[in-house]
């Protein structure tokens, strides 16, 4: 959990540095010890701050009439601070020098904007035009020409690589502020737009193309708001992997939060009323913000947050790897990269090039033909990602499965032609998942009418929304046989009791169920089309072919409430309620045939399962099948289908006793010492 | 597949001993377990929980105590008043020393397991030295009146706490005096006064000393004041066992109602310095008394004299879903002490002193699956061969022509001719019998009755001519070409009497051809325990069972696994088929179908049809009664390999007599109970 502290005055502000938009500091740098932070301000002067003693160690600033207009940075290899005044001209200095007039001084041929300073590293000049040197290019030759890469009509963005990016427009807001971190070849680039929603964009740093533009997509990180108010936000930093700060203003006040992205939840904030100048700095687990007429620090602690961590659960991670149970300690996507430090080199590799291949591929069209790409691309992801996966044997492999699945249906959403399904059913089989896992999974398999994946997903996921499970139904019930006989379809559930070749329907002279005959039960009220209902209403064959039948025991097979499924269930189309039922009556009967009153084979419905589905759907649609005239004679069979049962089972009671003497008799053979029994074992 | 005739056998009274007491060895993970008839067991854990060496009873050999010392050596104490030695690879009393105080009583080790002490019936506790080759008598400690019923170390190994009837005594033992003496009946009322056993003793690092004691009770003691810190009455009938983890927070007590219960060192308040012993886990596995209770760093164990051994793993200690995880409750030997004579249709039971033969009855009725068929004639009782002498049988077996019968004790090797004349039988002990190095450890007749494989000790087998009307002759003695000290405990022959396995107690599975006796080959060395092993009649295949549950088939003349053998590695045997709780103990073929193969265990029989595909993890392993309601096409889709039958339970023995005809040996749980005493009555409301 992030936790906000006490804060601390670290010094007042001049006139300029004050509560505001444009006022405010120029910047805050860090220096060149990590309690170091070099201050600017919008005119002449830059200090450098002793943080944990409040103290200033040093200051400095330029003549009258000359004005800073660049952040001093401390050149961390040489402990040199750098300094730009008057857009061209370039000052170097250390600690020990006073006068700024009399320290290295070297004029540019162009406008300098930032000069960007990282340890281990030379310090990057980046100027206004867009051009880019490091410090030791430059000095080389001042006065050299500096090339312009900014055209103004587009919204473009700069990173150390010079390569161009357009982002997607965002209608109706404006970006507010960036932050970029680097991890593993990708630039991780955060956006806060004044919409209040933090996006995600992702760039990957190699790219060898030299084409045009390319267009970048987001993903939503975090959404700002409070129940109901909207936090509108000036400025935020990044803290780790799953943390932000943002500086803004809720409603009146301004107030400095903290948010965690993972879990979308606002940890920490606190209110700043004597206002602020929307910049906010982050340094060594510090905040520095201006806050009325003071810069002030405010310490936080920001721990990696886990959902086992909230409820109180959380172990030691060393011992997490032995476990083999789900772990909840390193549940989440992002967390992976940092948080398993011991199998890092793997993981990073591995999560990084999954990047790679979900960003979406660009200029697709451009670059190949239109129908040969399709396959040739889907193939090769799924090919990448098997070898990724069965190199990576983590116990925390699930969550980063969930993951992938995610991002690959967000790319399927996003690009039509783009569908790994065999990697997908395979990940599913082989996977224990959820839908909470991936919830738009299913989604995009009923767009696609994947049905084999669909009666997979039902199979195997415990968490379908009842909404998603009528929506199979529907699908099921909908596609033609015709159809289905050419699909792949997993036909366990049924194989053990419809015959699959059609030709091989031989009719039985006469079927005894549990004690009831469709032939010896007269009922005289519907003599006229009996041969029709015959045909229509028999029992016998299953009115559906067997691959609708196992996608059908799919759906029997997962898990509802009748409360949310029945206002779905009403939906349905009266000819496909009718289908439904007819096969669940089929069904009713096939299990009845038995002694035990169970359907053989794997995953086959049991008959609580039908009778509930039975008395769903007729709930459901009690009027309609009251009026079609089809199922009226379905209706009247499986009236005397049930009440000969109830009749059958009434007989039995009666003899409940002579049932159970039969019984204890059997116990008492069972107790002698030797007997002859035949056993088949099949 | 087919139909089989069960001769389903119930009539084999065999009475598992009940445990006496146990010891945990946590370096070899092995629980040594001695049984009220003085039987010694070697469980091993590392190889799924396998009962590794089994040292048969003796009459005059009573186990009070055994302890783990100076490694691997297990040290024995009994009311004989010897504390004997055992040795583990030739599974017998290695060497005895008297004690010289009496029956024994108790005996512990301390903690580098260099000195035992004995309490002794005259009231006396002796130190004895480990030393190389045995023990040596040490001093003498203080004496008092009053057997010393159990003893236990400071961990330190500079005190010894010994609990007696009435109290506890603390002894220095450089001095050898008494530095304490606990009154444990202080608190009872004068009326109710009786005598208060103090059953078992634990001495914590930290001083404490815990006792439990015939009036029920847990009590918590500082042995320097000498005062109770805690009692807790767990149990209306005596506590019987105690036993301390390690790290000293969690103790376990047996109660003499066949309750244990888990006591745990908690902080009285969460993430508090102050800690306290709370009963946390009652248990009720047992029907009878808790004799003998172990705790592991993972599992609870009792032994109860209802013969069950139970190993409980505590689900907090247990990282990993498991073959540990689970709850194993063993009460049959993992050994055969059934034998049966094909041919013949005779069965010959061992029991710990005497051997039953027993003809099988027969029916001339066919029907079909589950029916019982009219018997028309009864199994009939044959014979009944008492051995002489206080010890008991280490094992025997019967010819298949059912005209031999042997059976080997610690010292004594006897072969017997039985002559059939119509319904009147004979038996005539075979005359000058070589002399053998004894004991044997498992015998074996050759398919055609013709010689007598005995497996003996340093990995050796002598191979022994049975000679009509009734004699023998020693043959030759076949040894492995790399020797061991381990003994012989697994033979199986091949039906053309040219093959002969042998496993040894090191789990090496050497092959002699008995040609030329000479040594053909040894299986390559796995990693776990033998738990059967028989040689396919028709292709000379060795099929092996190991205790983790793998299955193995070695063809003997190309001195490799077979195809099939790898293939069912490749793919892997059933989820279920692996986490099976009790190993094969016998292997049979079809005569009339090569590819099939009848294994058990104790609560399955299974025909393993080679010719049928594995089961894969999604598939129903024990898929009987599926394939039972299904139509022709649609079993012949869901045929796999594993036919496996739960019917019969527990199952002692099963064989095939002929191709369409099974034997099957049951021992019911029910009858077992019938045989012992009455447990402590217990009240229960309503009755």
């Amino acid at each position: 959990m992030a936790a906000l502290c006490e804060a601390f005055t670290l010094c007042g502000l001049g006139p300029t540095g004050g509560v505001g938009l444009g006022s405010g500091l120029l910047a805050l740098e860090p220096g060149a010890d990590p309690d170091h932070v070099l201050l600017t301000d919008r005119g002449r002067t830059a200090t450098l701050f002793k943080v944990s003693d409040q103290k200033p160690l040093g200051c400095w600033s330029v003549k009258h009439g000359q004005i800073i207009t660049c952040p001093v940075v401390c050149n961390f290899e040489t402990h040199e601070y750098i300094a730009v005044h008057d857009n061209k001209v370039l000052r170097i200095w250390k600690d020990k020098d006073v006068n700024l007039d009399k320290v290295f001084k070297a004029t540019l041929s162009a406008e300098v904007y930032r000069i960007h300073s990282l340890p281990h590293a030379e310090p990057l000049v980046l100027f206004r035009g867009g051009g880019v040197r490091t410090l030791d290019v430059l000095l080389e030759a001042p006065q050299q020409e500096i090339e312009n890469v900014i055209s103004d009509e587009l919204k473009t963005i700069f990173f150390l690589s010079l390569c161009k990016y357009k982002l997607e427009q965002q209608e109706l807001s404006n970006p507010l502020c960036f932050t970029a971190y680097i991890k593993k070849q990708i630039i991780t680039l955060l956006c806060l737009y004044s919409s209040n929603s933090v996006y995600k964009v992702l760039i990957p740093l190699q790219q060898n193309s030299e084409e045009e533009e390319q267009t970048l997509s987001k993903s939503l990180l975090l959404n700002l708001s409070i129940s109901g108010s909207v936090l509108k936000g000036t400025s935020f930093v990044v803290l780790d992997k799953d943390h932000v700060a943002v500086l803004g203003s809720l409603a009146a006040s301004e107030c400095l939060t903290i948010w965690n992205t993972k879990f979308q939840t606002l940890q920490a904030s606190k209110e700043l009323p004597l206002g602020t100048s929307g910049q906010l700095w982050c340094y060594g687990e510090k905040f520095f913000f201006t806050h009325g007429k003071v810069l002030t620090v405010v310490i936080y602690k920001c721990e990696t947050s886990s959902l086992a961590a909230a409820v109180g659960k959380l172990k030691d991670s060393q011992t997490s790897d032995l476990s083999s149970f789900v772990n909840w300690n390193t549940l989440g996507d992002e967390e992976l990269l940092v948080s398993c430090q011991s199998q890092q080199s793997v993981a990073l590799k591995s999560e990084s090039k999954m990047m790679v291949i979900l960003k979406p591929m660009p200029c697709t069209s451009e670059l190949h033909g239109i129908s040969h790409f399709q396959d040739a691309s889907t193939a090769a992801v799924e090919d990448e990602l098997r070898q990724l996966l069965s190199k990576a044997q983590r116990p925390d492999f699930q969550a980063a499965i969930g993951c992938v699945i995610s991002a690959l249906i967000n790319r399927c959403k996003a690009d039509p032609m783009f569908y790994p399904r065999n990697f997908l059913v395979q990940m599913i089989q082989k996977r224990e998942l959820s839908y909470s896992l991936c919830p738009d999974l299913m989604a995009v398999a009923l767009e696609k009418k994947d049905v084999h994946l669909l009666q997979i997903c039902l199979q195997r996921f415990p968490d379908i929304p009842e909404e998603i499970t009528y929506a199979c139904l529907k699908v099921f019930l909908s596609i033609s046989d015709d159809y289905l006989e050419r699909t792949d379809v997993d036909l366990e559930s049924v194989i053990s009791y419809i015959d699959i070749e059609p030709n091989n329907k031989e009719v039985k002279t006469e079927v005894v169920e549990n004690g009831f005959s469709t032939e010896l039960e007269e009922d005289g009220c519907d003599v006229t089309g009996m041969k029709e209902t015959h045909m229509m209403d028999s029992v016998e064959f299953c009115p559906v072919g067997p691959q609708k039948a196992a996608l059908l025991n799919a759906v029997l097979h997962s898990a509802y409430s009748e409360t949310f499924l029945l206002p779905h269930l009403k939906d349905l189309p009266a000819q496909q309620a009718v289908l439904f039922l007819r096969y669940l009556h089929y069904l009713y009967v096939k299990c009845s045939e038995k002694i035990n009153t169970t359907l053989p084979g794997v995953l086959s419905p049991t008959i609580s399962q039908i009778m509930d589905w039975m008395c769903l759907l007729l709930d459901a649609h009690f009027t309609v099948m009251v009026m079609l005239p089809e199922a009226k004679r379905l209706l009247s069979s499986m009236h005397k289908f049930v009440r000969a049962q109830v009749r059958f089972y009434s007989e039995l009671n009666k003899i409940e006793g002579s049932l159970q003497e039969l019984q204890r008799i059997k116990c008492q053979k069972d107790s002698q010492a030797y007997s002859i029994e035949v056993l088949e074992l099949i | 597949m087919g139909e089989f005739e069960v001769h389903r056998v119930r009539f084999f009274g065999l009475v598992p001993a009940g445990v006496r007491c146990m010891a945990y060895q946590h370096r070899g993970c092995r629980l040594a377990l001695a049984r009220t008839d003085g039987a010694v067991e070697v469980y091993n854990f590392a190889a799924n929980y396998f009962m590794e060496k089994a040292i048969p009873g003796h009459q005059a050999r009573s186990v009070e105590a055994l302890c783990w010392a100076a490694g691997e050596r297990l040290f024995g104490a009994g009311l004989s008043g010897d504390i004997t030695e055992y040795d583990l690879e030739r599974l017998r009393p290695a060497r005895t020393v008297d004690g010289f105080g009496g029956p024994i009583w108790s005996m512990a080790a301390n903690n580098d397991g260099t000195r035992l002490a004995i309490g002794c019936e005259d009231g006396s506790v002796k130190l004895f030295q480990v030393v190389p080759g045995g023990v040596q008598f040490e001093k003498n400690l203080d004496r008092q009146k009053g057997r010393v019923l159990c003893l236990s170390w400071h961990p330190s190994g500079t005190h010894l706490a010994a609990g007696s009837i009435n109290f506890i005594r603390v002894l220095d033992v450089r001095s050898g005096r008494t530095a304490q003496r606990i009154m444990v009946n202080y608190h009872v009322p004068k009326s109710k006064k009786r005598e208060c056993v103090v059953w078992s003793i634990a001495f914590l690092s930290s001083g404490t000393v815990i006792s439990s004691d015939s009036f029920g009770r847990v009590q918590f003691w500082d042995w320097e004041r000498g005062t109770l810190q805690d009692s807790h009455t767990v149990s209306t009938s005596a506590v019987l066992s105690l036993a301390v983890s390690e790290e000293e927070d969690s103790i376990v007590v047996g109660t003499s109602a066949g309750a244990t219960y888990q006591f745990q060192l908690l902080p009285v308040k969460a993430g508090g310095q102050e800690k306290r012993w709370v009963r946390t886990k009652p248990f009720q596995h047992h029907t009878h008394d808790v004799r003998a209770v172990v705790h592991t760093p993972t599992a609870l164990i009792s032994g109860g004299l209802d013969a069950q051994l139970v190993i409980r793993p505590l689900m907090e200690k247990v990282q990993k879903k498991g073959y540990d995880a689970v709850l194993r409750k063993f009460t049959f030997p993992h050994r055969r002490l059934v034998s049966c004579a094909r041919k013949a249709r005779l069965l010959l039971f061992q029991f710990s002193q005497h051997l039953e033969l027993w003809r099988l009855g027969s029916t001339n009725k066919t029907g079909k699956d589950g029916e019982v068929l009219p018997v028309s004639r009864m199994p009939e009782h044959l014979l009944q061969l008492k051995s002489k002498g206080p010890e008991h049988i280490y094992c025997s077996c019967v010819s298949p022509c059912g005209s031999w019968i042997a059976y080997s004790t610690a010292s004594r090797f006897h072969l017997y001719r039985v002559q059939h004349e119509g319904d009147s039988i004979s038996v005539k002990k075979v005359p000058g019998v070589p002399k053998l190095l004894l004991p044997a450890y498992q015998l074996q007749c050759a398919s055609d009755s013709g010689r007598l494989f005995v497996a003996s000790d340093r990995g050796s087998v002598h191979v022994v001519q049975l000679l009509e009307p009734g004699g023998c002759k020693h043959l030759h003695t076949l040894r492995p070409p790399t020797g061991t000290r381990e003994a012989v405990y697994l033979l199986a022959s091949s039906a053309d009497g040219n093959w002969l396995a042998a496993v040894s107690g090191d789990w090496e599975v050497h092959i002699y051809s008995l040609k030329h006796f000479k040594h053909h080959c040894t299986v390559p060395t796995y990693s776990c325990a033998v738990t059967a092993l028989a040689i396919h009649p028709a292709t000379n295949n060795l099929f092996i069972s190991y205790s983790d549950q793998q299955l193995f088939e070695f063809s003997i003349p190309e001195k490799q696994y077979t195809a099939w053998s790898r293939m069912v590695q490749n793919s892997g045997l059933h989820k279920l088929w692996l986490e099976r709780d009790s190993p094969i103990t016998h292997i049979a073929f079809n005569p009339k179908n090569t590819s099939q193969i009848l294994l058990h265990d104790v609560y399955m029989l299974c025909v393993l049809d080679k010719s049928l595909p594995l089961p894969d993890n999604n598939t129903l392993l024990v898929n009987q009664s599926t394939l039972k309601q299904l139509s022709e096409p649609a079993r012949r889709r869901q045929l796999h390999a594993f036919k496996i039958c739960k019917k019969f339970q527990p199952l002692l023995f099963a064989d095939l007599l002929d191709e369409r005809c099974l034997v099957t040996v049951e021992r019911p749980a029910v009858d077992i109970s019938a045989e012992l005493p009455p447990p402590v009555q217990q009240k229960k409301f309503g009755t």
